[in-house]
């Protein structure tokens, strides 16, 4: 969408707006008056009749619908326009998808406070029943537009994919030819709940469709922002503070610009940028730059060590006489219910940073105007509000002074919604400094020295059984670096100060554990952290899953038992549990030398059980993941073979939290570089995965990161079974495997 | 002194450094996008072209390496998406966020040019130059196969 299009549409949003509330956050829906304009349409495309801000319909029936959410993936440019379309009974093959211009009012994220803010797995969940409503109401004013041409009662009118048909007489409208002759009500017609289609009606929840950017992405035409080039643009590059608030001190300029091709130096508060006529030029200057550059050591990381703070924050968890900053979740008694207890077990487990490697490194395009008022900015982003926001305040001008231009994601796994990312900062900076369009890239070493981390963790775990053996007090302190109030402040503040992206995961809603406590010890380590694909669950569900194997193993019980008696309230729980046991065929045994292992978690709402199925090279400390089985409830599958892509590529991910990846901090800096000391999974590494989807009818869910937290918890659970030994950390390297082992 | 050669069977010449990574000069100067930088070490294989038929990291391969051969990016492999590759992978629904596919494609139409029908361990072997951050790989794995079936 052009810059003039976002203006116009825009004013079109401002004349008239009918406010219709979902879920206590305001949605605005506009109309256009009957003025019959394009305002929604995209430049270049077919002109429509604007029905809402949602979608526009072209006399020729294409169908122009809105996407709120970006894409990385994950497949929500897909299925949220599927969602819209569904109730307008649009015919899928007509429908093309547009972009949704930043107007957060209208597309925002109802789970984000309405910023357009696309993580946490939030998009269908949140979006789900604002869309639908949105496309019925599109399709009541093609209803009323066709029962007033015709002469009939609403109530006689029926739809089929993109036609209204009045079966009566036989006679048939396309919703093109409606779009034609169409008046637009003042106020958007009144959809109830009730209106809504029945989900056994559905035409195209449930089906699965063709992504509507897959095909680009096998041709090398999808574009990514790192694929832009603006006329006029040179290119910048940056060598940033290894540490956190570290500003440059000296470098050697003139070695610098006698690189060929560079044009200039900047030096910015936390580096300083290389600008070149050529990207290859870019690079080489900065390589001149690195080895030249010193640092003033401002900032809270110098001198901090990952290795000595895990240990630290480990005595911290587990000395009582540490106070807790904060009551993160209190249920029932827990102090009360573990004195009372007739056995109390301990457990200890540590988590350390890791890294996003998102494939496509950071990199961004600014352009800023030449009397330095204004911006625009190209770039791959899961947050465009967060985005124009960073820009407005590098800048220092107003927010409706930045043009954002988002893009393609070569993905993002959290690693794109801070507030004052760097990235954006440094070229709107450079671009300022060079008074031209710059683009800005970081190698995969930048990206890896400036990566914003998965934070470290020390957990402390306590549990009650009775004489029995049940559970009935869970008790934790959790010592933990610090995410939401660095990575965005407002928001931290806003929730009323609560780091969700770290603790999430701690609570044990689905078990029928009466008594539970989990108090947060809020450390600050002044190390670059982040969200990170599966937050705070993927430390925490593997602390509470192997845990509670520890806990069986203790009492002697099935694993898979324990966990169906402790879904005793939870049937949409125990049915995950239940066919992932018989999908492994759990409880025989398992090939020589092989052991299963089992996890269960509810994330949001979405319920999964994994089984792992491993052996281990004793010489090596290698573990081999050989099957990894794993059943999903998240509500209606909206598009259910996506969700077992997303389910089978968050394994993959976790499998490499679990077995490898680790980053790790000497005096404030990340000792990794690239993929050669930062190991991912590859295709050697990747076991069969065998998916299955428990469709329900209960509300969609979250399906993009979930599979992530589960692997971790049942590869260590696997692992006890096949060696008797526990492993405390992750990720479970070889070199802990082996000290595990002795 | 400019470098000529051929990129998808058409004649260029690029007047840069002879050491400046092919990748660079196809991307940037060429504007052929879909060929991506990933690590810029031959570690990942986002930057997967075909040199003279054979796969190369475009990252590691310097302007003076392919003075006067043939350089195949994915927009080259086929004009319509037709391989038997690209065919696969769309029907396998291979792609998540899709930056690493064009690299991926590029390795296992190399692949399948070499040994039609590879067994799964050979796949593995010569897939596992590249990485896929989205996790990809069972997708990517059906798609070879199936390309291998239906060629």
């Amino acid at each position: 969408m052009t810059m003039q299009m976002i203006d116009r549409f825009n004013a079109v949003v401002s004349r008239r707006q009918v406010m219709i509330g979902a879920a206590g956050l305001t949605f605005a829906i506009a109309v256009d008056g009957g003025s019959k304009s394009d305002a929604a349409v995209p430049a270049g495309e077919a002109k429509g009749i604007s029905l809402s801000p949602w979608a526009s319909i072209a006399p020729d029936g294409t169908i122009f619908v809105m996407s709120p959410a970006t894409e990385m993936g994950q497949g929500s440019m897909t299925s949220l326009p599927l969602i819209f379309a569904e109730e307008l009974d649009a015919d899928w093959d007509k429908v093309r998808v547009v972009p949704a211009p930043i107007v957060e009012r209208i597309y925002g994220n109802p789970a984000f406070g309405g910023a357009m803010y696309t993580a946490g797995s939030t998009a269908v969940t949140a979006y789900f029943t604002p869309l639908r409503t949105f496309g019925a109401q599109v399709r009541r004013v093609l209803l009323d537009n066709a029962a007033r041409k015709w002469g009939v009662p609403l109530a006689e009118l029926t739809t089929e994919p993109s036609q209204v048909v009045h079966a009566k007489s036989g006679r048939r409208l396309s919703y093109g030819e409606i779009a034609a002759f169409a008046e637009i009500p003042a106020e958007a017609p009144d959809i109830r709940p009730g209106d809504l289609k029945r989900t056994s009606t559905f035409r195209l929840i449930g089906k699965d469709v063709m992504r509507v950017e897959l095909p680009n992405k096998v041709n090398g035409t999808a574009i990514y922002s790192i694929d832009l080039q603006i006329p006029g643009m040179i290119y910048g590059a940056m060598v940033q503070s290894p540490v956190e608030g570290g500003t440059p001190d000296n470098f050697d300029e003139a070695a610098v610009k006698a690189v060929p091709g560079v044009v200039g130096t900047a030096r910015l508060p936390y580096g300083v940028g290389v600008l070149a006529q050529t990207a290859w030029a870019a690079f080489a200057g900065k390589a001149v730059l690195e080895q030249t550059i010193s640092w003033n050591r401002t900032g809270k990381a110098w001198g901090f060590d990952s290795d000595k703070a895990m240990d630290a924050f480990a005595a911290d968890a587990r000395d009582l006489k540490v106070p807790v900053t904060t009551d993160w979740f209190k249920q029932g008694d827990a102090e009360g219910a573990l004195a009372k207890a007739a056995t109390v077990i301990e457990g200890e487990y540590r988590c350390d940073y890791a890294y996003h490697a998102q494939m496509e490194p950071l990199n961004a395009i600014a352009s800023v105007s030449p009397s330095g008022d204004a911006v625009q900015v190209w770039c791959g982003t899961q947050a465009p509000t967060m985005a124009v926001e960073t820009a407005a305040k590098a800048l220092g001008v107003p927010r409706d002074k930045v043009t954002l231009h988002y893009t393609l994601l070569g993905g993002g796994f959290g690693r794109r919604g801070h507030r004052d990312d760097g990235y954006i900062v440094i070229a709107v900076l450079l671009s300022k400094a060079a008074k031209r369009p710059v683009k800005v890239m970081w190698t995969r070493e930048d990206d890896v020295h400036n990566g914003k981390l998965r934070p470290i963790t020390a957990h402390y775990l306590r549990a009650g059984l009775d004489s029995s053996g049940k559970i009935v007090a869970w008790h934790q302190r959790l010592a933990g670096d610090r995410v939401l109030p660095y990575m965005d402040p407002v928001r931290y503040e806003k929730g009323g100060e609560k780091d969700v992206i770290l603790m999430l995961g701690v609570e044990l809603r689905s078990y029928d554990i009466a008594s539970q406590y989990c108090g947060q010890i809020y450390r600050d380590s002044g190390v670059r952290t982040s969200p990170l694909r599966g937050i705070g669950f993927t430390a925490n569900k593997f602390v509470a899953e192997a845990f509670l194997d520890e806990i069986a193993r203790r009492r002697g019980v099935d694993p898979v038992q324990l966990r169906l008696e402790l879904l005793k309230n939870t049937p949409r729980g125990r049915a995950v549990v239940e066919r992932v046991a018989q999908m492994a065929n759990w409880g025989t045994k398992p090939a020589d030398g092989h052991a299963f292992g089992f996890a269960f978690i509810d994330y949001g709402s979405s319920l999964l059980a994994g089984i792992a199925e491993i052996s281990v090279d004793r010489a090596s400390g290698e573990i081999k993941v050989h099957n990894f089985w794993c059943t999903i409830d998240c509500g209606i599958p909206v598009q259910p073979d996506n969700v077992i892509a997303q389910t089978q590529g968050s394994i993959v991910y976790g499998l490499g939290m679990a077995l490898m990846e680790r980053v790790s901090i000497k005096d404030g800096a990340v000792e990794q570089s690239n993929f050669y000391d930062y190991q991912v999974m590859r295709m050697t590494d990747v076991p069969d995965i065998h998916v299955e989807v428990i469709a329900t009818d209960n509300h969609p869910t979250g399906a993009g990161q979930m599979g992530t937290p589960l692997v971790a918890p049942a590869v260590n659970s696997a692992f006890a079974a096949l060696t008797g030994k526990r492993l405390r950390e992750t990720p479970m390297t070889p070199e802990r495997v082996k000290r595990a082992l002795g | 002194m400019p470098t000529t050669f051929r990129v998808n069977g058409r004649a260029v010449s690029a007047d840069a450094p002879p050491e400046t990574p092919l990748l660079w000069i196809i991307r940037e100067e060429i504007k052929l996008t879909g060929t991506k930088f990933g690590c810029g070490a031959g570690l990942c294989g986002a930057c997967m072209v075909h040199v003279d038929g054979k796969r190369a990291f475009s990252c590691q391969t310097q302007l003076a390496d392919v003075a006067g051969r043939e350089v195949t990016t994915i927009e080259g492999l086929s004009p319509d998406s037709s391989h038997p590759v690209q065919k696969a992978w769309l029907a396998e629904r291979v792609p998540q966020c899709g930056y690493c596919q064009s690299g991926q494609i590029m390795s296992a139409a190399d692949l399948l040019k070499q040994n039609p029908h590879p067994t799964r361990d050979e796949i593995v072997a010569h897939m596992s130059a590249n990485i896929c951050r989205c996790g990809t790989y069972p997708r990517i794995l059906r798609a070879i196969e199936r390309a291998a079936r239906e060629a």
